[in-house]
């Protein structure tokens, strides 16, 4: 059976900036931040509250993707195109204040939805990420 | 993005931009001029304009249209408030040009709007931010309806592309988040600009 996303590939604009942006203000746990024969960094890193769930924050630079490709990427990135999902908080209030006061850039406040309370957060690279509380 | 299109800007430049179309998004019912948006992003009016297309496939001016439009949407369906309330709610100044607006937009008057959604009855289980990006953030390749970047608008809105609103409008979002919104709150002072 299937037992969820292990890995969350996000894609940054730089790794260095991207692992300070979310161990020192998302308050990540640094998993992994390993160079690979083939030029790859294996940056990971564990949302505080997650057990088996990591971002694998890659630069689409130094990746599968050709040069061409790479480049696209990094511009939809860099537009503000791309979300990997939606970061799920035990108090989105609470956090929203904090993350705010460490320069975290939200897109739009809470706000209660029908399923929960929701707001909208950027990363330093520009992708977005719904920020929800689920109703209990 | 797509075969013909100039090639895209320098990320910086990106950043630059999206980070006004951010501020649209957060601050769409303030009085703020595109040509301070400009001047926020490091570029003249006109540069401005034309970056701004060729990156998200239409003006910023047509952006913010949009954004107070998909947000009028919001109150229309979830808030007891008179449409010409609703209009400078989300930052227009005239109900003739809300009115107009939102029709070329949405195919029908605010009224017929609200009514239709409330025929149809309670929100869709559809996370209200997906309908906020999907619906208010890049749109479908710009066609040729779009018209010519305007050289130099006013400060006004600029013309809306005649593009489609897209798929119907997204799920009614809660009333709180609708109410807090009524007000045009400022935006919380940690949402910082760019210099």
């Amino acid at each position: 059976m299937i037992m969820g996303m292990s890995f969350v590939s996000v894609w940054v604009l730089n790794q260095d900036s991207a692992k300070e942006f979310y161990t020192t203000k998302l308050g990540c746990e640094l998993t992994n931040d390993l160079r690979l024969d083939n030029g790859m960094r294996w940056l990971t890193v564990r949302p505080e509250g997650s057990k088996d769930q990591e971002l694998l924050l890659m630069d689409p630079a130094h990746s599968m993707l050709d040069t061409p490709t790479a480049e696209q990427v990094r511009a939809l990135v860099a537009k503000g195109a791309l979300s990997p999902g939606v970061l799920a908080t035990s108090d989105c209030r609470e956090d929203y204040k904090a993350l705010s006061a460490l320069g975290v850039e939200f897109l739009q406040e809470p706000a209660v939805r029908p399923y929960g309370i929701e707001a909208v957060l950027r990363d330093d690279s520009g992708n977005w990420y719904s920020f929800t509380q689920r109703t209990a | 993005m797509s075969a013909g299109q100039q090639a895209p800007p320098d990320l910086s430049a990106l950043r630059m931009l999206r980070q006004a179309r951010d501020r649209i998004d957060r601050d769409y019912a303030e009085p703020v001029g595109i040509a301070s948006l400009a001047a926020e992003a490091g570029y003249s009016h006109t540069h401005f304009i034309r970056a701004f297309h060729a990156a998200y496939g239409e003006t910023p001016g047509a952006y913010r249209t949009r954004r107070r439009v998909e947000r009028a949407c919001e109150l229309l369906r979830s808030v007891n408030l008179s449409v010409t309330e609703i209009c400078h709610a989300v930052g227009f100044t005239s109900l003739g040009s809300f009115s107009a607006r939102f029709s070329e937009l949405m195919g029908q008057s605010p009224s017929a709007y609200r009514a239709e959604a409330a025929r149809r009855g309670g929100p869709a289980p559809i996370p209200g931010c997906f309908a906020l990006m999907w619906r208010t953030g890049l749109p479908a390749a710009p066609g040729p309806a779009d018209g010519p970047v305007p050289a130099a608008p006013g400060p006004a809105d600029g013309p809306v592309p005649a593009t489609g609103p897209g798929p119907a409008p997204g799920p009614a979002d809660g009333l709180g988040q609708a109410l807090g919104r009524v007000p045009a709150a400022p935006a919380p002072p940690q949402e910082r600009l760019p210099a």
